[in-house]
């Protein structure tokens, strides 16, 4: 009850914000949220913790980018391939890595992201240094001109909303049970007949396609990729965003994502421009140290709790 | 189809950094028996469980169950085919409810468990046969409750209502009444027999009441080799199945 309440107030300030604040802003917002509710399929429901997702993230942009600009495909099939490419990286990447548990996926994953980034600095189809510019937004199927940032925020929210539903979807599905179970007792899983490896792989790529969505949305949206969005700086961006929300909720790491993108707003401007990581970086002590289940888990506990 | 025995080890041993755990050990399970497997503390009776069930690879020997040899089957797939365990430490999945518990065991039949755009309101059709097991187990009035807030005695029972969910053609059962209260271990003793009217069990139990009223046969295992097998008058009145029991009391 609370919960459909809560989306419903969601829902109509994402309508209206557009009106109030600046839509560029939000359209920031979206595609990182997009990008930690992706991150939280493997590490919240799949209990894996990758510190790789960089890679999907900033392979998708450049690939979208290349797309769009290099081979004047429509904005909504460059969008497609992204996502794609993501997915195909997400299932290399994963036959290697899914067998490894705890710290050694996170190695693999991190050792693999940074193989990419490595390939996206020499690359020529990324722009190097400079990165991919000038990206054209185009048109929604050619009839809506997206470089209006108005029909750009609301296209962008349409696709955040459906991502974010197959999302929550798949948590509440008979594959996500089987996922509860193997988080729950992984040998238990297996004693009953279930590959654990096929279904954390498929996790995996889901995660890894979503989050490539996001940066493949990114690059529409500022009309730009750049090896930022493949650092493993962003990489343990989507770690705290989903950590400061609340991991395994499926809606915290949407407002994990709020919450850093606000603060990277405010301070960027202010007299502690420069000390932004810093203040990150202590939020994530606090957050870590004193509500360990982030914004949406506490919150959640305390309305259990009081009702 | 119909072997006389469903599950034959030849030689089967198990070595642990040079300790030898699990050692030569041939055992034959008849089909449609109840069969226990008995021995001290540390005798290596989960270990053949484990090795059973690919946990472990074996360091020697060879096993066939159903006429397949599945010494190196995956452990997965030895459940697909219908040997299925329950744990010495209960295993139950705690952060879900127990109707949920069993449910994820009877799913994997619908064949949509990879689907992930599919509702999870699709597995309802399970939950009317999932009652029924949990009704077997007596646990109906906590078909809601998420298992982490369940007593020991209950999970237990709640272990062997998932076993029994995969309808298994040999069950393996590894200490199940332990932990129980009286009235438990009756209820779940009867519960054995009754379901191995149409299937195989092989079961590690200490309860001697237990193994008494329910198995037809029973393998006495001492530092991880068999001692000696029979039937429970057999096994009960040899001298060195005493001695291996008083030898550890001592
Ligand atoms: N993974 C392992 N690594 C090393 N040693 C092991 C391992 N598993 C079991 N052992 C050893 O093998 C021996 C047999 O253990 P096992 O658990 O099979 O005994 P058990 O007959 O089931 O005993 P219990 O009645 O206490 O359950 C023990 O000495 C144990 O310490
Ligand atoms: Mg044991």
């Amino acid at each position: 009850m609370t919960t459909k309440l809560g989306y419903a107030v969601a829902l109509v300030l994402l309508l209206i914000a557009p009106f109030f604040l600046y839509p560029v802003l939000l359209m920031k917002f979206l595609c990182f949220a997009l990008f930690a509710c992706a991150f939280n399929l493997i590490l919240g429901f799949g209990g894996l913790l990758s510190f790789g997702h960089a890679a999907f993230f900033g392979g998708a942009a450049y690939i979208t980018g290349h797309a769009i600009k290099v081979w004047g495909l429509p904005t909504e099939l460059g969008l497609l391939a992204g996502a794609a490419a993501a997915g195909i990286m997400g299932l290399a990447a994963g036959m290697l890595a899914i067998r490894r548990q705890g710290i050694y996926f996170a190695m693999i994953t991190l050792a693999l992201a940074q193989m990419a980034y490595f390939l996206f600095i020499s690359a020529p189809f990324t722009g190097g240094e400079n990165g991919l510019q000038g990206v054209p937004r185009g048109t929604l199927l050619g009839m809506v001109d997206l470089q209006d940032n108005m029909a750009m925020y609301y296209f962008t929210l349409a696709i955040f909303l459906a991502a974010f539903w197959l999302i929550a979807r798949t948590v509440h599905s008979p594959f996500g049970q089987v996922l509860r179970a193997i988080r729950d007792n992984e040998p238990r899983a297996v004693s009953l007949g279930y590959d654990v490896d096929r279904y954390k792989l498929q996790a995996f790529v889901l995660s890894a396609t979503l989050a490539g969505l996001a940066g493949a949305l990114k690059t529409v949206v500022f009309q730009l990729a750049s090896l930022t969005d493949a650092h493993w700086h962003m990489s343990g961006e989507v770690v705290l965003m989903t950590l400061l929300g609340g991991v395994g909720t499926i809606a915290g790491p949407a407002v994990g994502a709020g919450i850093i993108v606000a603060l990277q707003n405010l301070l960027a401007s202010g007299p502690l421009s420069a000390w932004v990581p810093v203040v990150l970086g202590v939020i994530f002590v606090i957050c870590v140290l004193s509500f360990r289940r982030g914004v949406i888990g506490e919150l959640r506990a305390f309305i259990q709790k009081s009702f | 189809m119909s072997e006389e025995h469903i599950l034959v080890t030849d030689g089967l041993s198990k070595d642990f950094l040079g300790f030898t755990a699990v050692d030569n050990v041939t055992l034959k399970v008849r089909t449609g028996d109840i069969h226990a497997l008995i021995g001290p503390n540390g005798a290596g009776k989960t270990t053949v469980f484990n090795l059973l069930t690919k946990v472990h690879q074996p360091t020697r020997g060879t096993m066939t169950y159903d006429g397949r040899d599945i010494t190196r089957a995956k452990p997965a797939q030895i459940a697909r085919m219908g040997m299925v365990r329950s744990f010495q430490i209960s295993a139950v999945f705690p952060h879900m409810t127990a109707l949920e518990n069993v449910r994820v065991s009877l799913q994997r039949e619908l064949g949509t468990s990879f689907h992930f755009w599919r509702s999870e309101k699709s597995l309802r059709v399970l939950d009317e046969r999932a009652m029924e097991l949990l009704t077997m187990v007596g646990l109906e009035r906590y078909a809601e409750t998420e298992v982490h807030e369940m007593a020991y005695g209950r999970k237990r029972a709640l272990e062997i209502a998932t076993t029994l969910a995969q309808e298994p053609k040999l069950m393996l059962l590894d200490e199940p009444t332990q932990g129980m209260g009286r009235e438990d271990v009756q209820r779940i003793t009867e519960l054995i027999r009754e379901v191995a009217k149409s299937r195989t069990v092989l079961m590690v139990e200490h309860n001697l009441g237990v193994v008494s009223a329910l198995c037809d046969r029973i393998t006495v295992l001492q530092r991880g080799a068999i001692l000696t097998e029979g039937t429970y008058e057999e096994v009960s009145s040899d001298p060195r199945v005493k001695e291996a029991y008083m030898g550890r009391a001592a």
